[in-house]
């Protein structure tokens, strides 16, 4: 790989993939995919639609078991560990790498009870201990004000850009180590788009972040690496700058020049 | 100009014919209770009929339509809940699950009757459970089964597939994820197909006719309260049914009064849930 020399080197690697394949029925997905996801770095997927960004994200945290026919090979190790393992506990795994969606999916519930889910799950139950979860998950996402008033009230009543950063509320209140998120910011409007990077950029302090978007500029924004895609295949992955000042494929200097995709 | 006046007619006929429905309603509503309330006394709602005493009273017949009510739903309401999340959240689409809603499809649209006569010959006989009320309560959770399933089934589908990954994302387990996403979010459905289930017990007289029978007495010690499951029992509809057959028409109509002051009761609510979750 093109970049793993120098500085790379020297910083610890979270995550993981070795030969990685992934086949929906008989489409082939993901080829032969290797990547090392650098700890407490934001790492940007890019690529045209249908190049596999969202599938490999997926791989990530096994959030393609639920597909029906799909078909996975190779390794993902998260801290040397193979998630694919039968040891692996799912409800662990995606303790550890929590999730973020394009479209912010808040449940039908209250605000409250959004960000209780999780812990909820991992059998945390005490009144106090949730209501210091809550507030301090709200508040990393920089959401607290806005809605410490009405905490019960319905979350499906929040603007779109308060309901994702109330979704990244929610997926931090477990206390992952990895946050994925698939195009967080492509249904917000410009400001709260400001506001998403900015949480993005102050959580690599204690977070793994890894980012699917369309947007260059966001990913020469936010982002420490990038990963290039092209139908399936991984083409060029590369700290950030060097991506896109020098990048070593003509393929990768043809996408982010914006000459396809 | 020639469109215009088309469009009159065509308005006036539309006119004409809500204004039609609703005088009907009206008018079927309005006799009923004239000829009915009547009849309505405290006497009729708390004694029962005896010749001896000369009284005439439906209060029996009220009980019974209580455990028919009850019964049924005890055992359709899981069932029917139970199938529906099976179908849409466990099976895998395809050529089971289709046989399985044409079967449930096809269960809605046969006539009572049917019901009836399955009921007493396998339930009342080969089961051994004679002219009771759990005869009639059996009968008549298989004729309203698909209507549960159904609308909990559609209630399911229309939950977003995003609310199940988000779920799935935080690391519930599918059991989990159905109880506390699935099935608050699919309530106003699962309690629509609860009510119109009620709607048909209330109203239905010919399945249990020969299942559930026409018993119109009270218990009348402790233990008679739970024996009544497996003696004879007529629900309302179907002492209204035998009023008629036997000319009492004060005594039907009497019936009839109190039976759609339930309906109206129940489609009321209906539309108070409603109003209540659109709010939400
Ligand atoms: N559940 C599925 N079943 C079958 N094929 C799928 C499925 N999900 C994705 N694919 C296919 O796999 C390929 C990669 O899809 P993926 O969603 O990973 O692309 P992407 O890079 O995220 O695209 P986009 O930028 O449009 O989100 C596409 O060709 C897509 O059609
Ligand atoms: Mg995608």
């Amino acid at each position: 790989m093109a970049g793993d020399k120098g500085q790379r080197r020297m910083t610890q690697c979270k995550m993981m993939t070795e030969k990685l394949n992934v086949y929906y029925g008989k489409r082939h997905a993901l080829k032969d995919v290797d990547i090392r996801i650098r700890s407490h770095a934001v790492t940007a997927l890019i690529g045209p639609s249908g190049c596999g960004k969202s599938t490999f994200l997926k791989t990530l945290n096994r959030m393609n078991d639920l597909v029906g026919n799909v078909r996975i090979e190779g390794q993902v190790y998260l801290d040397g560990e193979d998630i694919y393992s039968t040891r692996m506990d799912v409800t662990r795994l995606r303790k550890r790498v929590g999730m973020v969606f394009q479209q912010p999916n808040p449940f039908p519930m209250t605000i409250y009870d959004n960000i209780a889910y999780g812990p909820r799950i991992h059998g945390i139950k005490g009144k106090e201990q949730l209501d210091g979860i809550v507030e301090r998950s709200l508040r990393q996402a920089a959401i607290w004000e806005e809605v410490r008033e009405g905490l019960y009230k319905s979350a499906l009543g929040l603007s779109g850009g308060q309901k994702q950063r109330l979704c990244i509320a929610r997926a931090l209140a477990v206390e992952p180590e990895v946050l994925l998120m698939d195009e967080p910011t492509s249904a917000l409007d410009p400001v709260s788009t400001l506001k998403v990077e900015e949480l993005m950029t102050a959580f690599k302090q204690k977070y793994t972040i890894v980012i699917v978007t369309h947007n260059m500029q966001q990913a020469a924004r936010i982002s420490d690496d990038t990963v290039f895609f092209l139908e399936g295949e991984l083409v060029e992955s590369d700290t950030t700058a060097r991506l896109f000042s020098h990048p070593a494929d003509r393929r990768t200097r043809a996408y982010i020049n914006g000459r396809f995709g | 100009m020639m469109r215009k006046w088309k469009d009159d007619v065509l308005l006036c006929l539309i006119y004409l014919a809500a204004f039609f429905t609703e005088f009907l309603l009206i008018g079927i509503l309005g006799y009923v209770f004239v000829k009915g309330f009547p009849q309505v006394s405290l006497s009729f709602l708390t004694n029962v009929t005896s010749v001896l005493q000369g009284t005439a009273g439906i209060a029996g017949n009220f009980v019974n339509t209580l455990y028919m009510v009850v019964m049924t739903l005890a055992v359709a309401v899981p069932f029917g809940i139970g199938a529906a999340i099976y179908l849409n959240e466990y099976a895998r689409p395809g050529r089971v699950v289709r046989l399985i809603e044409f079967t449930t499809e096809t269960l809605a649209g046969i006539p009572s009757i049917l019901f009836g006569l399955f009921g007493m010959v396998f339930f009342g006989t080969t089961l051994g459970l004679g002219y009771s009320i759990l005869t009639g309560a059996l009968t008549l959770a298989l004729m309203v089964l698909p209507l549960i399933t159904k609308n909990t089934q559609e209630a399911l589908k229309a939950v977003p597939e995003a609310y199940r990954s988000g779920a799935f994302g935080m690391g519930a387990g599918k059991w989990y994820m159905i109880r506390t996403i699935l099935l608050p979010a699919a309530m106003p459905g699962i309690v629509t197909g609860i009510l119109l289930s009620v709607g048909r017990i209330l109203g239905e007289s010919a399945a249990l006719l020969f299942t559930a029978g026409s018993g119109y007495f009270l218990p009348r010690s402790f233990g008679g309260w739970f024996r009544k499951l497996s003696e004879s029992g007529g629900t309302l509809t179907v002492q209204l049914y035998l009023s008629m057959s036997k000319a009492q028409y004060s005594v039907a109509f009497g019936i009839a009064a109190v039976l759609l002051c339930m309906v109206l009761g129940i489609n009321f609510l209906v539309r108070m849930l409603a109003k209540k979750w659109d709010a939400v």
